[in-house]
């Protein structure tokens, strides 16, 4: 909970900059984009939170975006296949992704890092290959289904339009916290990730849950794919997606994740997300800060944050080191 | 050959060394003298300090107190590299070997020679030759060390120490993973050494091995030299009388249990470890049965073979009359079997994990709610009982299982395995790093499960715990059950008997008075 705040804080504080240094950032307009594109990167980012507690890591979501985001123009508009059938192929081809890489990982022991570093080149291929780097796009047609990613409901009584994808995030959010917070697979999950052969020894089908951290990253990767093409409104196979695992996982460590497993909350997850977004959006706002260093100042303040998180818990390390005694004579 | 007498002036001598750790003694007072060219063995129960005095001696570790003289002169040995550059050379149990780095390479490894800032190759392997030849291995410098089997290692290491003109060698049980043959020929070395005027350090569980070999042993026991034998009087008996020697304190009262009808049945069980010897024994319900055996000797194994973290290459297991199929930990536990692991920090605890947590994993999915929600009031229940039941000294339930004592630490990992009422409890050194408060509690703890029934079957190296805690002993010498003693017969002089594996006439005695 103290993480979350920390990393609310840092929000408001790169809110409070850029709103008094560019006059454009409080704009309806920016608003409403802003938090459209940080609700499409948390759903992405959620599931890579999913990966590292386990103390996994997952490379190949952009990829994933892509291949995704790319097939769905493509199946509908090129090959006229129904909506329904292309979501139900697009949702078979991200639970495969997955379930690929989890049985990579647990069964034949392989690093998640090399095993989802492959992922990231081969889906990556395969979608330019076989695109043959045309882009795809719905070309004016099915602006019902884009509406998921592009619309938004406008909230009665104010000026202001709340974008759908807010809504499906809050929705995974939800599952999300709900999954890892209340469910007994959430708390293996974060037993596992803080050690294995502990949780294994317990009675925890260990590979099981491992597969399922590495199925729910691929799905949420592939509705983010379906949701960035809804909202853009075509997918180039070179570029679309690129980097978007880095920004996951930044988020995701931003928000409160460990690498080393085991620790995370959805709502830092988000927050982080959000830290992303606002930063990025803050640095085209700003004129003094010239756009080619966008990923300096992205690198630096992450840096900054997860450095200060360190040295807040040696801090909070050696207090509870001093007052120990206290707490021993306290017990019963 | 040069005999060494009793005048012939000490090479090194250790003074009153003392060492603890946390307040644990593990030696005390430790005089001991080594001398040139003799072969010295020095040998303990588990837990004795050899390894402990060895560490000091190689610099690993320094001693609280003491002092170590070389040639008369008092040295301080700090460091590994010290040690090294006094001549101290220590063969340790797992080879300090760079397995993908060829002979050569690994002789001269941190000290390469060098000529114009190269490394000067056609020395290293001209002088690993020489020296390989001296330790009587017949294979080029070039070969990297994965290629060789155990015993070659070992002897590379020996050809290390020879290239150092090394004065002392230490060595570490170096048997323990060799065949015969192979520990036949390092022999053959080793006396080679000693006859060069090497003086020789000989650890080892293996008393055959030590009458066989040694010129003098010195016998530790609970950190204190407990006597040393002369050459002439090495026996068998001797050694294990020396080991042994302490009263056996009755220190916990005994209750009486009834028991009943065969609650655990392994037969033909093959470990991965030793998977030449099938296993076969029984555990009776109300029963606690201890598994004696040094270390090594494949306790662990049996234990996580029936728990199902190993599968065992066969065997049948049968809980209350009925066989069960373990593949893996789930199958074990949905079959009433628990087990406490013996890597407490690793196997039997989440250590950045609240103490409810820890406890409650267990009993997640025995308790879940439909759609796999957890039952967390129950979980805090089950906690509190068990904190209470089981006086687990605690901030409370939220702290980290980190900060508590390896008392209370244990006393979780049992807590989570109880809240399951287990009808088999299997406990791998079960006190090792508790203190001696927590370990009367937990002994107190295990009496009163096996009064409700449970089958208790626990390894451990502690001699005093399988004595007083055991209604039968199991005892193992390298993968093989060598005997089993009733609690009529039971004596710390058997068990040792029994797991150096002594000669087949006196396991062939104790089974018949059996």
């Amino acid at each position: 909970m103290k993480k979350n705040l920390g990393i609310l804080g840092l929000l408001i504080v790169v809110c409070v900059v850029t709103a008094l240094c560019s006059r454009g950032f409080l704009t309806e307009f920016n608003i409403e984009n802003l938090i459209r594109r940080t609700a499409l990167f948390g759903i992405i980012s959620i599931g890579a939170a999913f990966v590292i507690i386990t103390s996994g890591i997952d490379l190949s979501i952009g990829s994933v975006v892509c291949l995704i985001g790319c097939l769905v123009p493509w199946l509908l508009v090129e090959k006229g296949i129904g909506v329904p059938v292309t979501l139900l192929m697009i949702a078979c081809i991200s639970l495969c992704v997955g379930l690929i890489h989890g049985l990579l990982i647990t069964k034949l022991r392989l690093q998640p890092f090399i095993v989802t570093l492959c992922g990231l080149l081969i889906y990556r291929g395969i979608t330019r290959g076989f695109l043959d780097d045309q882009t795809t796009g719905f070309k004016g047609q099915f602006e019902d289904l884009r509406q998921i990613g592009a619309g938004a409901i406008s909230l009665p009584g104010t000026e202001f339009d709340l974008p759908i994808p807010l809504l499906i995030l809050l929705a995974v959010a939800i599952a999300a916290a709900v999954f890892l917070h209340r469910t007994i697979y959430g708390r293996y999950l974060l037993a596992l990730g803080r050690n294995e052969e502990a949780a294994r020894f317990s009675g925890v089908n260990t590979d099981r849950m491992i597969v399922l951290a590495y199925v729910i990253c691929s799905l949420l990767a592939g509705l983010g794919g379906l949701l960035f093409v809804c909202d853009v409104g075509s997918a180039q196979p070179v570029d679309f997606g690129n980097f978007y695992e880095l920004y996951a996982i930044a988020a995701a460590v931003l928000g409160g994740c460990s690498l080393r497993g085991g620790e995370g909350s959805v709502l830092g997850v988000i927050l982080g997300t959000a830290v992303m977004r606002v930063l990025k959006n803050s640095i085209t706002m700003i004129d003094a800060i010239p756009n080619k260093i966008e990923f300096a100042v992205i690198g630096l303040v992450i840096l900054g944050g997860v450095v200060a998180d360190e040295l807040m818990n040696r801090f909070a390390a050696t207090r509870a080191v001093d007052t120990k005694p206290n707490l021993t004579s306290k017990s019963t | 050959m040069a005999i060494p007498t009793a005048d012939s002036p000490p090479l090194l001598e250790v003074r009153e060394i003392s060492k603890s750790f946390f307040g644990v003694p593990a030696l005390r007072n430790v005089s001991l003298s080594l001398r040139a060219g003799e072969v010295h063995a020095v040998i303990g129960e588990n837990g004795a300090g050899k390894s402990t005095l060895m560490k000091v001696l190689a610099g690993v570790l320094s001693p609280d107190s003491g002092q170590i003289r070389l040639d008369g002169t008092p040295v301080s040995v700090d460091s590994p590299q010290t040690a090294f550059h006094l001549g101290i050379a220590m063969i340790h149990q797992e080879l300090n070997l760079c397995d993908n780095l060829d002979i050569g390479a690994n002789i001269y490894l941190g000290r390469e020679p060098t000529s114009y800032w190269q490394i000067d190759d056609a020395r290293i392997y001209r002088n690993a030759c020489r020296h390989l030849e001296a330790v009587g291995l017949e294979v080029s410098p070039r070969t990297r060390v994965d290629q060789l089997t155990i015993g070659k290692q070992q002897l590379v290491e020996i050809a290390k120490a020879i290239s150092v003109d090394a004065k002392l060698v230490i060595m570490d049980e170096p048997t323990s993973s060799l065949s015969q043959q192979e520990a036949t020929k390092l022999f053959a070395v080793i006396r080679r050494l000693r006859d060069q005027g090497v003086a020789i350090v000989y650890i080892s569980h293996r008393l055959a091995e030590v009458s066989e070999l040694a010129d003098r042993v010195s016998v530790l026991r609970d950190g204190e030299v407990a006597g040393s034998i002369e050459h002439d009087q090495i026996t068998h008996d001797n050694m294990v009388q020396l080991m042994v020697g302490r009263n056996i304190s009755q220190s916990y009262a005994r209750g009486h249990r009834e028991i009943a009808q065969p609650m655990l049945s392994v037969n033909g069980l093959r470990t991965e470890l030793h998977p030449a010897h099938p296993l076969e024994f029984e555990v009776h319900a109300g029963e606690i049965v201890g598994l004696a055996g040094l270390v090594g000797a494949g306790r662990t194994e049996v234990l996580t073979s029936l728990f199902g973290v190993e599968s065992p290459i066969s065997g049948n297991i049968s809980i209350d009359g009925h066989q069960v199929m373990i593949a893996n930990p789930r199958e074990a536990i949905a079959a009433g079997i628990a087990l406490v692991p013996e890597d407490r920090k690793q196997q039997g605890l989440i250590l950045e994990e609240s103490i409810r947590h820890n406890v409650g994993l267990t009993g997640l999915k025995r308790h879940r709610r439909i759609g796999g929600f957890a039952n967390y009031a129950r979980e805090l229940e089950d906690t509190n009982k068990m904190s209470n039941e089981l006086r687990i000294k605690s901030s409370g339930n939220g702290q980290l299982t980190k900060h508590l004592s390896g008392g209370n630490q244990q006393k979780v990992v049992l807590a989570k395995w109880l809240a399951m009422q287990p009808r088999v409890l299997l406990l791998d050194e079960p006190t090792r790093g508790v203190d001696i408060g927590a370990k009367q509690e937990i002994y107190r703890l295990i009496e009163q499960l096996a009064q409700r029934g449970v089958a208790i079957l626990f390894a451990s190296s502690e001699m005093e715990e399988v004595l007083s805690l055991s209604d039968r002993v199991l005892v193992m010498h390298e993968g093989q059950l060598t005997g089993e003693i009733g609690r009529d017969a039971l004596s710390e002089e058997r068990i040792m008997q029994l797991a150096t594996g002594s000669d087949l006439v006196q396991k062939l005695e104790l089974t018949v008075a059996h």
